[in-house]
């Protein structure tokens, strides 16, 4: 029972509606490990930003903190739009659709998700025994998703692809901080995200112009540089 | 003061903004010159006026403290050795270099007066964003593989630093009172949940590792450094190494105030010795002069996380100093070095012979700097590694010393090797470059750099171009995209 202590009749409906969002984040994690189409790993992200937001709205309610709605606000649209949508046009753009990585089966993935999620609950142990609540009980999905996307970061050789990881990272860092404190400060919860956005950004006309000079966003083409 | 500590803030800020809607040569050129004065006047100013409080502005968000107001001193100064001695002799930088550049200067700054973990995240994430261009400005195949794996890298890397940063941030929420202020935390002491804390603290410590180039994090690093143009790496190798590093000694005060000493000790040793070795190891059979000079900048943010673990205000003063000398060795280096690949038109080391008898004016400055770097007397860095190693004894930390000293002997041996048989030996074989058809190439770069120098503009620039792809049959477009752009194309000249 994820919401032992409260007696109020919208608990019960706040507990589903945990659930679901920190369900949806992790299988939305898991299932990018599967797909091979660029274009569903980015409708993946999208519905990861939008469960990301919806966590927000249940922490807004549960902590009874208004001003997170307008942080929930800016979630939906730079995660669940604004991201996603660029990412999907660089991969159109850059040609590379399918994700040819061969260094995971996707069987293996799946075990590997499994594996790094038992790792990041037990990881999280000093993280829910220092303030326990309804809260910071599912707060290891977030390092789950931390672990997914560095899963993803190190097993995909696409470009977008690694994009794809790196927001999965982020959103899992989000997830922790939104489930054990509220969020940080706003100046900081808006730099980081400014930040995020910058950063997608470059990467994604990085990504083009490697398109444009190694005709190909195969990161396996970067060789040139070692010792 | 307080006006001031903005100042220092918003000055590069400003000129960034400045440097976009006036893009003639004039102004671009000496905009991020600009910048680095306001930096380092400001921050003399506010050495003197930290000294016996902080300064502080924005209801507490930015704070100057001793620490802070000497590393803005830092990066004011390397930046002006790196605007003023690397933009100069090449074309000039078009407005979006320029701002870059300014922008990059700000948010050094922000990282260190922040006294918001968060904000201090935020201000590092960013100086990834500002310099990402800048790496990748050559627009080649190798400076676009740099910047990507920096980009990812980096950005991977200090997100892990925000992970432990939130973990802090809910230690502190479950002690009740929420606060990303390193000065808060480190009174906070024994209220702050240790398991949480030390999840946290390492975790920070590590991403801001990535950033500070410490080994095992530091794989970006040489293929980043020795992309960029010359003032870019400049900077990041003189004084952002040194920001991510101030980074980790908040880290370190909040760990030492909570946890005790031992945690970040051992932490920062094994990051030391390890960065230390990996130099060493990579020094002995570098190959490229640029990526020599990064994997020295490994070298020496080893000795600075060294002389960090050992504390107390022996080492600490020596990282200081360490710190500034590393930053105007390397800083001259990289401009001298990038001096040196527009007139010999290669990075590799195999090829540069003989640059004392033909070169003088870029063989003194590369000896001198190379002493200094190496620790030779009377150059700041060799009192600083001396205190270092007193230090170190003083603590009991004997062996991590004597390992230190023997692998900075590998880095000497390595270092010497490779400075000794560009500069002194007999020049051998290098007339071949001259009349190889991308030295017309050089020669025609030399031309639009002095061209842009006696102030002529572009159009000298561009007759000398259609003279350079005359007699070099190619790939000359590059020129018009000035420093970077001729850099990144002509280390790519196949050799003939």
């Amino acid at each position: 029972m994820l919401w032992p202590q409260a007696a109020a009749p919208e608990s019960a409906a706040m507990a589903q509606a945990l659930a679901l969002t920190t369900g949806l984040l992790l299988l939305t994690a898991v299932l990018q490990l599967w797909r091979r189409s660029l274009s569903g790993s980015t409708s993946l992200l999208a519905i990861q930003g939008a469960a990301l937001a919806g966590l927000v709205i249940t922490v807004a309610i549960a902590e009874g903190a208004p001003e997170l709605f307008a942080v929930a606000l800016l979630v939906l649209a730079l995660k669940a739009a604004i991201i996603p949508m660029l990412l999907h046009r660089t991969a159109l753009k850059t040609g590379g659709t399918l994700e040819t990585s061969h260094r995971v089966h996707p069987t293996a993935g799946l075990l590997w998700a499994a594996l790094l999620t038992t790792v990041a609950f037990l990881a999280a142990r000093p993280l829910v025994s220092a303030s326990p609540g309804p809260l910071t009980k599912v707060a290891p999905v977030g390092l789950a998703l931390v672990l997914l996307g560095f899963l993803v970061l190190l097993t995909r050789h696409q470009a977008v692809s690694q994009l794809v990881g790196f927001v999965i990272l982020d959103n899992g860092i989000a997830t922790v901080a939104f489930l054990t404190s509220g969020g940080v400060p706003l100046i900081v919860e808006i730099g980081v995200m400014i930040d995020v956005l910058f950063v997608v950004v470059i990467l994604r006309v990085l990504a083009s112009q490697m398109r444009s000079v190694f005709g190909a966003t195969d990161l396996d083409d970067l060789t040139e540089l070692r010792d | 003061m307080t006006t001031l500590l903005l100042l220092v803030l918003l000055g590069p800020a400003g000129l960034a903004a400045v440097s976009l809607p006036f893009r003639r040569a004039a102004w671009t050129r000496w905009t991020p010159v600009a910048a680095a004065v306001v930096v380092l006047g400001s921050g003399v100013a506010l050495v003197a006026g930290a000294h016996d409080a902080a300064v502080t502005a924005l209801g507490g968000l930015l704070r100057a403290d001793s620490l802070a107001a000497y590393l803005v001193c830092v990066v004011g100064a390397v930046a002006l050795t790196a605007t003023w001695g690397g933009i100069r002799p090449r074309a000039t930088p078009d407005g979006w270099f320029s701002t870059l550049l300014c922008s990059f200067l700000a948010t050094m700054v922000l990282a260190l007066v922040a006294d918001n973990l968060g904000v201090m995240w935020v201000a590092l994430e960013a100086t990834t964003i500002t310099t990402a261009f800048l790496v990748g400005y050559g627009g080649g195949k190798r400076s676009l593989e740099a910047a990507w794996k920096y980009v990812v890298l980096g950005s991977v890397g200090v997100a892990i630093a925000l992970l432990g940063i939130v973990l802090l941030y809910a230690a502190t929420s479950a002690a009740g009172h929420p606060t990303l202020s390193w000065v808060e935390l480190r009174t906070m002491g024994s209220v702050l949940d240790p398991d949480l804390t030390r999840l946290g603290v390492a975790l920070a410590a590590l991403g801001f590792a990535t950033k500070a180039g410490l080994a095992p994090m530091h794989s970006w690093l040489p293929d980043a450094h020795s992309q960029a143009p010359s003032p870019v790496s400049a900077l990041m190798s003189g004084v952002l190494l040194a920001v991510a590093f101030a980074g980790i000694l908040r880290v370190k005060a909040i760990s030492d105030a909570v946890l005790g000493e031992s945690m970040m000790r051992g932490l920062l040793i094994a990051a030391g010795l390890l960065s230390l070795l990996v130099a060493a190891l990579l020094l002995l059979t570098q190959r490229d002069y640029k990526r020599m000079l990064a994997y020295s900048s490994i070298e020496h943010m080893g000795i600075i996380a060294i002389g960090g673990a050992i504390g107390g205000p022996l080492a600490i003063g020596a990282v200081l100093l360490h710190i500034l000398g590393h930053g105007l060795a390397k800083a001259t280096l990289f401009v001298v070095a990038g001096r040196m690949l527009a007139f010999t038109g290669t990075s590799r080391i195999d090829d540069v012979s003989g640059l004392l008898g033909r070169a003088p004016k870029l063989a003194v400055p590369f000896l001198m700097g190379s002493a200094a770097l190496l620790g030779f007397p009377p150059f700041g860095l060799f009192f600083s590694e001396l205190a270092i190693i007193v230090a170190g004894w003083q603590a009991g930390l004997t062996w991590v010393v004597t390992a230190m000293v023997a692998l900075l002997l590998l880095v000497f041996a390595g270092l010497g090797r490779h400075i000794l048989a560009m500069t002194l030996t007999r020049h051998r074989g290098g007339e071949a470059l001259l009349t190889d058809g991308y030295a017309g190439l050089l020669a025609a770069a030399g031309e639009v750099a002095e061209g842009a120098e006696a102030g002529k503009g572009a159009e000298p620039g561009k007759g000398a171009l259609r003279r350079g792809k005359g007699a070099g049959g190619g790939e000359g477009a590059g020129l018009e995209r000035g420093a970077g752009g001729g850099a990144g194309r002509l280390e790519r000249v196949p050799r003939q």
